[in-house]
């Protein structure tokens, strides 16, 4: 019982953080189409800007959480320069294209941050310093860290306040009204270009967030850290229904779960056989489910159009 | 824009007489070229719509006349001229238009269907700020259309199409346009739900709204609109009076089934 809590707790903590990259994958889906695989770099490259500013801090006197706090402050505007000249770049030449050219794009976008990011960074790990207080409190046998109850917040903070932006504001109705038809948006007086850098600047500021967070919970990061971690998140994007906000926080929330679960039980399911460093096997083997079972995902298309 | 929307001193037949009767046509449209891929839709036509006034497209389908005012919306890459205000719309992207007073209500209605029906609404206020005057049009409209305040929560895709044109055309309105091009409003619809869309345009014109009505249903068109053009291959072939349209044997023959 006790391992069901804790794994609970991890997979929740673990779950917002795909939630929030998740986000980026389906705010672009939603209104271009288009799977941007270069979202993992923007993550990877939000940790390692952070940890760079973080790490400079560090022995500067500054409580801890001052120091993470400016670390994001920094990475988040980084983080959405970087989208918005993703997009510049990579996709909006070849908005008439065939679908699989910016595809392709995405995919050497991917390649060229991570590269850099390496030849910036170098290939080794670099670890978080340890300057967050290390309390917590149990739950009964489990344990939970402040830290994780931070980034359980701040995520579900930030999650609250996307869905406010994007049901409650005019840039989310016109972000909504774009997604649907950018034509008749277009025609309604919608700036559509405007529109789509805006989406990509609100994932990339999400992407960095979880960067951070992604860092200080397994105090690591790396310049690959965003490939595994984009695929991930864009399981999750897809289990919720790809193009679908509220989707996509669910499918995050639960990809977290199975993966955590599964890491806790997967060793005495299997006799001992396999590990618990199976953890990633579970993504894609969820991911597999749906596309064979239900490729629309949890929340995908519920309203019927009629004629 | 003071002509819009709350204007009344328009001539109830669409005319609007604003006392300056040799004045500039609002849209005036020379040797419109369209084409898709190397195939002409539309072939050099040329028309005119007065301040005030409301008139008809009307020919058969294929004829070019979605086509014309995709172009006019700038939805389509387009040769000739078109002036609108006396100004170029050429160069103008399509996003541009609304706020210059020009709205199309497209073919298909084309409402946001998984936005409610107050969110299309406010759609079609996208470019004002004008918050009052947004709150009084919209009150206006839902005057205009009942059915849309009482169906105001609910997905635009989930009306009926009667509903889905109707709220198509408030949201044209909202934008408090000064030429309204509206493509096909009575496509798809039931009979009387045509009498009673086309009620609605018939008292929008009456209000000032200049209209420019592309219709199938040349008979319906013909009897709201002053003017008729009738298009045929991609050309205008024949133009005038509605009344005169109406009585033309021709006409009669090819598009009133008689």
């Amino acid at each position: 019982m006790d391992t069901f809590i804790q794994q609970i707790i991890n997979g929740l903590v673990l779950g917002s953080i795909y939630a929030l990259v998740a986000l980026g994958y389906t705010l672009v889906y939603g209104i271009l189409g288009l799977i941007n695989f270069a979202h993992g770099e923007v993550v990877m490259i939000g940790a390692l800007s952070a940890l760079t500013v973080i790490k400079l801090l560090a022995g500067s006197g500054l409580p801890g959480i001052a120091v993470v706090a400016i670390g994001v402050l920094v990475a988040v505007p980084l983080c959405m320069a970087l989208g918005y000249g993703i997009e510049r770049v990579a996709y909006r030449p070849l908005r008439q294209a065939p679908r699989l050219a910016p595809l392709i794009t995405a995919i050497g976008m991917s390649i060229v941050l991570q590269q850099l990011a390496m030849i910036f960074w170098g290939r080794n790990y670099h670890s978080f310093p340890p300057i967050l207080p290390e309390t917590g409190r149990e739950i009964g046998d489990a344990y939970i860290s402040d830290l994780q109850i931070a980034i359980l917040l701040l995520a579900a903070a930030i999650m609250a306040g996307l869905m406010l932006l994007i049901n409650r504001t005019r840039l989310g109705r016109a972000m909504r009204a774009t997604a649907e038809n950018p034509q008749i948006a277009g025609l309604m007086g919608v700036n559509i270009n405007a529109i789509i850098s805006a989406t990509f600047l609100i994932g990339s500021a999400l992407a960095a967030v979880a960067g951070v967070m992604v860092s200080a919970n397994y105090s690591i990061a790396h310049y690959q850290m965003g490939f595994i971690l984009g695929l991930k998140a864009f399981t999750a994007a897809v289990l919720g229904g790809i193009g679908n906000v509220p989707g996509a926080m669910l499918g995050g929330l639960l990809l977290g779960l199975i993966e955590s679960l599964g890491a806790g039980y997967i060793g005495d399911l299997t006799g001992g056989f396999l590990g618990s460093h199976y953890q990633d096997v579970f993504a894609f083997f969820v991911l597999i489910l749906v596309l064979v079972f239900r490729p629309s995902g949890l929340m995908g298309e519920k309203v019927a159009e009629r004629a | 824009m003071p002509e819009a929307l709350q204007s009344e001193e328009a001539g109830a037949d669409g005319r609007g007489d604003g006392g300056a009767a040799a004045r500039r046509p609002l849209l005036e449209v020379r040797d419109l070229q369209v084409s898709y891929g190397g195939i002409a839709a539309v072939r050099g036509i040329s028309l005119e719509v007065a301040a005030g006034e409301m008139v008809c497209l009307i020919g058969a389908n294929g004829a070019g006349k979605t086509t014309t005012l995709k172009a006019l919306a700038r939805l389509l890459p387009a040769r000739g001229a078109i002036d609108y205000r006396g100004e170029s719309l050429l160069q103008r992207a399509p996003h541009e238009l609304i706020g210059a007073g020009l709205a199309l209500v497209p073919e298909g209605r084309g409402v946001f269907a998984r936005l409610s029906v107050a969110e299309n609404l406010a759609m079609g206020a996208y470019c004002r700020r004008d918050r009052d005057g947004i709150a009084a049009d919209l009150e206006h409209i839902h005057a205009l259309l009942p059915r849309l305040k009482e169906r105001a929560g609910q997905l635009a895709g989930t009306l009926s199409g009667g509903e889905q044109q109707m709220l198509a055309l408030g949201r044209a309105l909202m934008s408090r346009p000064q030429l309204l091009l509206l493509d096909e409003p009575s496509m798809g619809l039931a009979p009387i739900m045509v009498q009673r869309v086309f009620e609605v345009i018939r008292r929008v014109a009456a209000e000032g709204v200049t209209i420019l009505l592309v219709e199938q249903n040349a008979r319906l068109a013909l009897s709201v609109a002053a003017r008729g053009y009738v298009m045929e291959s991609g050309a205008i072939t024949l133009a005038g009076e509605a009344a005169a349209l109406l009585a033309d044997p021709k006409v009669r023959e090819a598009y009133l089934g008689e």
